[in-house]
């Protein structure tokens, strides 16, 4: 009823073969960028920018990135921090003009567009993740995990260390200068939110878009026989070699346009081991299983999921309740029964069928923190100390790493396909 | 004999220590590895974990008082007793054996059968889980551990060396129990895995789950013992981190140090673990020594790393792995 293909006529190759097949798919996508390009950018302010939509634009990339090299050619890394270290850092020389020491003589490129540095920052990464790329020939799985965890120390150990790479400023940080694009200020302390946000979201809609249509052609189906057994891969006429090495270098030029804004547009001032340590490889990693391995849309549920959730728990946990109103105690009162409930709904189950997980205690669970989300909401936050809603947020997001990949291991994407395919029929039986 | 020589001389020693514990960890590793083929990276939060456990039963501290207070607005904080460390390490060891009860009933027992990369990953949401869990429980502050291990340097090898090099060299006698407890527990693990009925079955569910399960070996509880036993190593492991550096975050990047020692000592040997963890530790210390002064130093970060993925191209089962062999 709400999405279907039926009556939906292909009367050449070129139909059959674009990105979207489906005409409710290719609308939606239209409108999703209409929306995005037209709409919100007469909305946002620095707030909702600098804390939702920059975020979730740059960790898209790189999600997009790792979901190449993870979801589709079955090689994991844990080094996106280090790599994303190397797009920032190649941003910066190129956008204040590489100086370059041949034979004891100095010369200086001139300082590159901005628009362009992002993308010759990419291409460095991608050559650098082309090195680290080359043990995936010899060693495989957690191996070859392990081996990528060279990769994130040793680049943030040289960033720190080779004063080449920071212009030899004392502090060892490198400071984004203002750049413009059509004397508009992009990056530096004077830029306009819509700006930025429309920049990122330029690369953002343009990487998703390469991304999409390299998966669904050769390289990305030569990708997915490596992933899903490299040995056949390579009996059925498929070049091991060219196929992983392909996937590390184009993994990581995303991941490297990913660190250049994320260094130049969204921080601005970046100090290597802390920006780019490898808490970052870890998240960008969670986003790409929350969301999906081996889809490009799982790649922006992911990124949305995993920086909208910090956000919502200090809306909800951390800020200090300004008044509470009648409405909000009911909902606080509905929270305590449901989730007594619950409790008591686990304790029978327990008792009486010896296994501890029912599905009908769940749902009372799930239906008892919806209310407590609501409650927390309305109320304005329960006011706890920053701390423990930070350890809070390790404990929520390492119980849903393991929630999916037991229960959905294909991610936020794959809910979504299956409630598409509900909507086909609903709300007719058949 | 050089100044540097003899320096040269003492980094090698105190390298070979801190092998030692490199190896403590990756003993961890390589138990649950063997038995279930799962590359458990939560090993590391494991020894946060039972560390900080530790430190909270023998304080006598509220688990997740601060939770409590902050929800409930009360004020409690201790109960006010103090356990000697031999009651605390049986207590912390209960925990242990129902986390690892906890881990293999509500996590691993829904992923039997999948890809080996699936549960590696499961195992990095499991370090983050109880990475939070951990601080939630007995709070974020640097603990001080202190179970009665004897600390600071050693007087009798000082006095020693000194009448022979006339250089006294700097070995923590916490270096030197931690060499002991590591030994003992390797034979204990040993004559456990080759003697007793639980080892041989074990060591069946190793080789073969089917054929393991076909004989009537109960599965479920071999796993449960073998993550029994590596948060029993986490542990020991917590104890000897603890005593050196304090219970803090910093302690579960220690799994990050083993990674590399096994890599290349290989995932499924124990001797391996050992000298793996001994040469990552004389490595990197000396590498340090050696080269670190004309690099900028703090090379101690991915030297082992650089060291185990060199290795690795041209060894890539490890020093003493199985053979891989790989069929369509």
């Amino acid at each position: 009823m709400f999405y279907r293909e039926a009556g939906d006529f292909k009367t050449s190759y070129v139909d059959d073969g674009q990105t979207f097949p489906i005409k409710f798919d290719r609308y939606r996508y239209y409108f999703v960028l209409f929306v995005a390009f037209a709409i919100v950018p007469l909305l946002v302010n620095d707030y909702w920018v600098n804390a939702i939509f920059l975020p979730f634009l740059i960790y898209s990339i790189a999600a997009i990135g790792l979901n190449i090299l993870v979801g589709y050619c079955g090689q994991v890394s844990l080094g996106t921090g280090g790599f994303m270290a190397v797009g920032a850092y190649a941003c910066y020389k190129f956008m204040t003009g590489m100086d370059i020491w041949i034979g004891g003589v100095q010369y200086a490129l001139p300082p590159i567009n901005i628009f362009f540095s992002v993308i010759l920052a990419g291409f460095v990464t991608a050559f650098v993740g082309l090195l680290f790329g080359l043990p995936s020939l010899r060693i495989k799985g957690f191996y070859l995990a392990v081996a990528t965890l060279a990769a994130q120390f040793f680049l943030v150990w040289l960033f720190n260390k080779w004063s080449w790479a920071y212009n030899y400023s004392a502090s060892g940080q490198i400071n984004a200068p203002e750049r413009e694009i059509f004397g508009v200020a992009i990056t530096g302390p004077s830029t306009e939110a819509w700006a930025t946000y429309l920049f990122c979201l330029v690369f953002a809609t343009l990487t998703a878009l390469v991304a999409r249509n390299l998966t669904r052609g050769s390289v990305g189906r030569k990708w997915m026989a490596i992933r899903d057994m490299d040995i056949a891969a390579e009996i059925i006429g498929v070049n091991p070699l060219r196929a992983k090495l392909s996937a590390f270098a184009v993994s990581s030029f995303y991941v490297g346009i990913a660190g250049a804004l994320f260094f130049a547009v969204y921080l601005g001032a970046v100090e290597v081991g802390e920006a780019f340590g490898i808490q970052k490889s870890f998240i960008v990693l969670f986003m790409v299983i929350i969301g999906g391995l081996g889809s490009i849309f799982g790649s922006f549920a992911g990124a949305a999921f995993l920086v909208l959730l910090p956000v919502l728990l200090k809306l909800m946990l951390a800020d200090q309740a300004q008044s509470i109103s009648p409405v909000a105690n009911v909902f606080g009162w509905l929270f305590l029964a449901l989730f007594a409930i619950s409790a008591i709904m686990f304790l029978v189950s327990a008792v009486r069928s010896r296994s501890i997980i029912s599905t009908s205690a769940l749902y009372w669970l799930g239906a008892s923190i919806a209310t407590f989300i609501i409650y927390a909401l309305t109320i304005g936050g329960m006011g706890w100390p920053t701390d423990i809603v930070a350890h809070l947020q390790f404990v929520i997001v390492g119980a849903l790493i393991i929630i999916f990949l037991v229960a959905e291991p294909h991610g936020l994407a794959q809910l979504w396909r299956v409630s598409k395919e509900k909507l086909r029929l609903w709300p007719f039986p058949h | 004999m050089s100044d540097q020589f003899i320096f040269g001389i003492e980094v090698f020693l105190n390298g070979l220590m801190a092998g030692v514990l490199y190896a403590l960890v990756a003993l961890g590793f390589v138990l649950i590895y063997k038995a279930s083929g799962i590359f458990n990276y939560s090993q590391g939060v494991m020894a946060l974990f039972a560390a900080a456990t530790l430190v909270g039963v023998m304080k006598g501290q509220v688990p997740f008082s601060h939770l409590i207070n902050a929800i409930f607005g009360t004020d409690v904080h201790y109960f006010g007793w103090h356990l000697p460390g031999i009651v605390g390490i049986l207590l912390t060891a209960v925990v242990m054996i129902l986390l690892a009860w906890f881990v293999q009933r509500f996590i691993f027992r829904h992923l039997v059968g999948q890809e080996p990369i699936i549960l590696f990953m499961a195992t990095i949401g499991l370090a983050y889980f109880l990475e939070g869990f951990s601080d939630l429980m007995w709070g974020s502050e640097i603990k001080k551990l202190d179970v009665g291990l004897p600390q600071g340097i050693n007087t009798w090898i000082d006095e020693t060396t000194f009448g022979i090099f006339g250089y006294g060299f700097f070995i923590d006698n916490l270096d030197i129990v931690a060499t002991v407890v590591a030994a003992l527990l390797v034979i204990a693990l040993v004559i456990f895995s080759q003697y007793t009925k639980q080892g041989r079955a074990m060591r069946a569910v190793a080789d073969d789950h089917q054929a393991a399960l076909s004989v009537g070996i109960n599965l479920n509880f071999i796993w449960v013992m073998v993550w029994s036993l590596a948060g029993f190593v986490a542990l020991v492991a917590g104890i000897m981190w603890g005593t050196k550096s304090g219970v803090q975050f910093s302690l579960s990047l220690i799994a990050l140090k083993a990674l590399p020692v096994l890599m290349l000592g290989g995932f499924t040997s124990i001797p391996g673990a050992i000298v793996g963890g001994l040469i990552i530790g004389v490595g990197e210390k000396l590498f340090e020594f050696i080269v670190g002064p004309m690099v900028g130093g703090a090379t101690e970060n991915w030297f082992a790393y650089v060291l185990a993925l060199i290795f690795l191209v041209f060894r890539p089962q490890g020093l003493f792995g199985e053979k891989i062999i790989e069929r369509v």
